[in-house]
């Protein structure tokens, strides 16, 4: 370094444009962070001023007509109760049993290992891969065929699956091995540990991971779209083999049909499905910050 | 993951034994003899308990078999369908073809049309989504106090939570119209790859920031306090210290989100059209491959013929490509971690 050749001045200048730097760029940064805020709140008004004038109780009390005016989400609202209904069903038992196995019971092998990384890559599987599966086995194989609420929702089982094993594991995890110490020095069997202090413990972090997993099921479209296929259904699903449509359904299929108020009913549709999501992502994080594990230092 | 595991207390079969000894020896105690049939019934349950937790862990291992056998099922029906059409179009027709026509006479399934459309949309949502979560990273991990950054993570998280369907409402109603206004009605198709993009780089932003941020706050405090010392602006230190230590994980969350964006499906089915097309102009309309998967499960195409195996054809490309995408970003972050901990 030859500091003696940089003058007093140049110093104070290259200092001067190093902290301007730092002021613009940091512009940036909170611009980059704006954006996006107002790319959330410009979908929210849109959604909103579209979507609004439409909503009423006879919107949510009535069958989807060829009349934008008289149209309404009875049917997609009650198949999406039976869809995300038997997914819960299929998914807590499966999901949570599966984390408990890797965390508590597995033997770190090869074999075991090998379930994790899948259950990762599983995560990252796209959607519509999920809606071909279900197509292939449980439609065409399993159902002979039909397109029913059941095969919709085991898809779905299989789509969130890895959400809710992972969200478990991380919960299992946060339960501080000192607990399940004093349970063992008591003379308890694993099992019993498992069930007295660690799922109690981990449940709210479960719980949040579940609710998650489920609104992801509320709000997935596209495997349902290629399980149900069928678009225009006016009839509360009877039984676990009934037709049936989801609201995400629903939404596409007014989304895509030529008459501008259409455009309107799917706006007033989305305003019902947010309500549901945002509602229940609330749920999630409460749970999720009133019941955090704290353990002791 | 490094937790260790205490070893179980009770290994059952010699529990078993030690308390059959103990109470066969206090049987010979007259003055103990009274227990003899609390610890007898002590042994019963020991022993129940025993069966019960062996029932349970052949449920729980069932359990986790199931995620074994959905990987197999994709695999093993993709392959299967897929083999079908292959026998009739050869592999290299399908993946060097520039032409997609399966549901036109004359037929071809030159599937890079469809892969262009799918790639050109990723591309504008990972450029979107990299400078925007960046951004954002950068400014909650090095700028933000604490209390602003619980209150703006939780809001740009909100973005990841909403459907897919409802972003591609809002890039059909409220981003193309834009687009139209600014590039004009006649040079943008009212179904184009930018305005699919764009909003779809919004939707993984979250992604992008969330996980970058993560590597940023990992690298040490004390690498940060070497650059302060030395003079360095909060920018310097950012772009010099930081992001280099965080720059596995930053590409890491960049490659996972890109490969989010290239299994999306319902925006790109709404916004971006369904004209397959090998093209670099983002207002033109294209067709992804997942719309294209969409579109002929929601047509009349009969079971088991050669437009219906394209889908399977179509889907076992996209499977192969997301998956490299996600082994590569999460073999990025494993080598991330090896660096601090």
């Amino acid at each position: 370094m030859s500091s003696s050749k940089i003058t007093r001045q140049e110093r104070q200048r290259s200092r001067l444009i190093r902290l301007w730097r730092d002021r613009i760029f940091v512009t940036g940064f909170v611009a980059a962070i704006v954006i996006g805020i107002l790319g959330l709140a410009a979908l929210l008004f849109d959604v909103l001023i579209d979507g609004l004038p439409f909503l009423n109780w006879n919107f949510l009390s009535s069958y989807a007509s060829r009349k934008p005016l008289e149209s309404g989400i009875l049917a997609p609202l009650a198949g999406t109760i039976w869809v995300v209904g038997l997914t819960a069903l299929l998914t807590i038992p499966i999901g949570v049993g599966t984390a408990i196995y890797l965390e508590e019971f597995a033997r770190k092998n090869k074999f075991n290992r090998l379930i994790e990384l899948n259950i990762a890559n599983l995560a990252g599987v796209p959607s519509v891969i999920y809606g071909l599966l279900g197509l292939a086995v449980f439609v065409q194989f399993l159902f002979n065929g039909s397109r029913n609420v059941t095969a919709g929702a085991l898809t779905m089982t299989l789509l969130v699956l890895p959400i809710v094993v992972i969200a478990s594991q991380e919960a299992i995890k946060a339960v501080p091995s000192s607990y399940r110490d004093a349970a063992f020095a008591m003379g308890a069997n694993r099992w019993q540990v498992v069930k007295t202090v660690v799922l109690p413990l981990g449940l709210p972090g479960m719980m949040s991971g579940i609710i998650l997993a489920l609104s992801r099921a509320i709000g997935e479209s596209a495997p349902i779209l290629i399980i149900s296929s069928l678009v225009w259904v006016t009839f509360v699903p009877a039984s676990p083999d009934s037709k049936f449509t989801v609201l995400p359904l629903q939404i596409f299929t007014w989304i895509s049909q030529p008459q501008h108020d259409f455009r309107g009913i799917a706006a007033a549709a989305i305003i019902v499905l947010l309500i549901v999501l945002l509602s229940m992502n609330g749920i999630a994080i409460w749970i999720r910050s009133k019941y955090q594990i704290r353990p002791e230092q | 993951m490094t937790r260790q595991r205490p070893r179980d207390v009770a290994p059952d079969p010699e529990i078993f034994k030690f308390e059959t000894a103990i109470s066969s020896r206090m049987s010979t105690n007259p003055e103990l003899e009274i227990n003899q049939a609390i610890l007898d019934r002590v042994a019963r349950r020991r022993r129940r308990q025993h069966v019960e937790q062996a029932i349970v862990i052949w449920l729980l291992r069932a359990a986790a078999l199931i995620s074994i056998l959905t990987t197999v099922g994709i695999i093993v029906i993709l392959v299967a369908q897929s083999a079908g059409f292959f026998k009739e179009v050869s592999v290299w027709d399908f993946l060097t073809g520039t032409q997609w026509t399966p549901l036109l006479k004359p037929q071809q399934f030159g599937v890079l049309s469809l892969v262009g459309g799918t790639l050109l949309v990723a591309a504008i949502a990972g450029i979107v989504s990299l400078t925007l979560g960046l951004g954002a990273a950068i400014f909650l991990s090095e700028y933000a106090p604490e209390k602003l950054r619980r209150v703006l993570k939780p809001i740009l998280e909100v973005l990841a939570g909403i459907p897919t369907v409802v972003y591609g409402y809002f890039a059909l109603t409220f981003i193309t119209p834009i687009l139209q206004g600014v590039f004009g009605s006649d040079r943008v198709i009212v179904f184009n790859a930018l305005s699919a993009g764009l909003v779809m780089g919004l939707m993984i932003m979250p992604m992008v920031s969330t996980l970058s941020e993560d590597a940023m706050v990992a690298v040490p405090r004390s690498l940060r306090d070497a650059a302060y010392a030395l003079g360095a602006t909060r920018f310097e230190v950012a772009t010099k210290v930081v992001i280099p230590a965080a720059l596995s994980g930053i590409v890491a969350s960049f490659i996972l989100a890109v490969s989010r964006a290239v299994g999306e499906t319902m925006i790109v089915k709404i916004a971006a059209g369904a004209t397959p097309n090998l093209t670099l102009n983002p207002l033109e309309s294209i067709q992804a491959m997942t719309a294209y998967i969409v579109q002929v499960s929601l047509g009349e195409t009969p079971q088991g013929s050669l437009e219906y195996k394209t889908i399977f054809a179509v889907g076992l490309l996209l499977f192969a490509m997301t998956l490299v995408m996600n082994i590569v970003g999460r073999w990025v972050i494993s080598r991330f971690r090896q660096q601090y901990n």
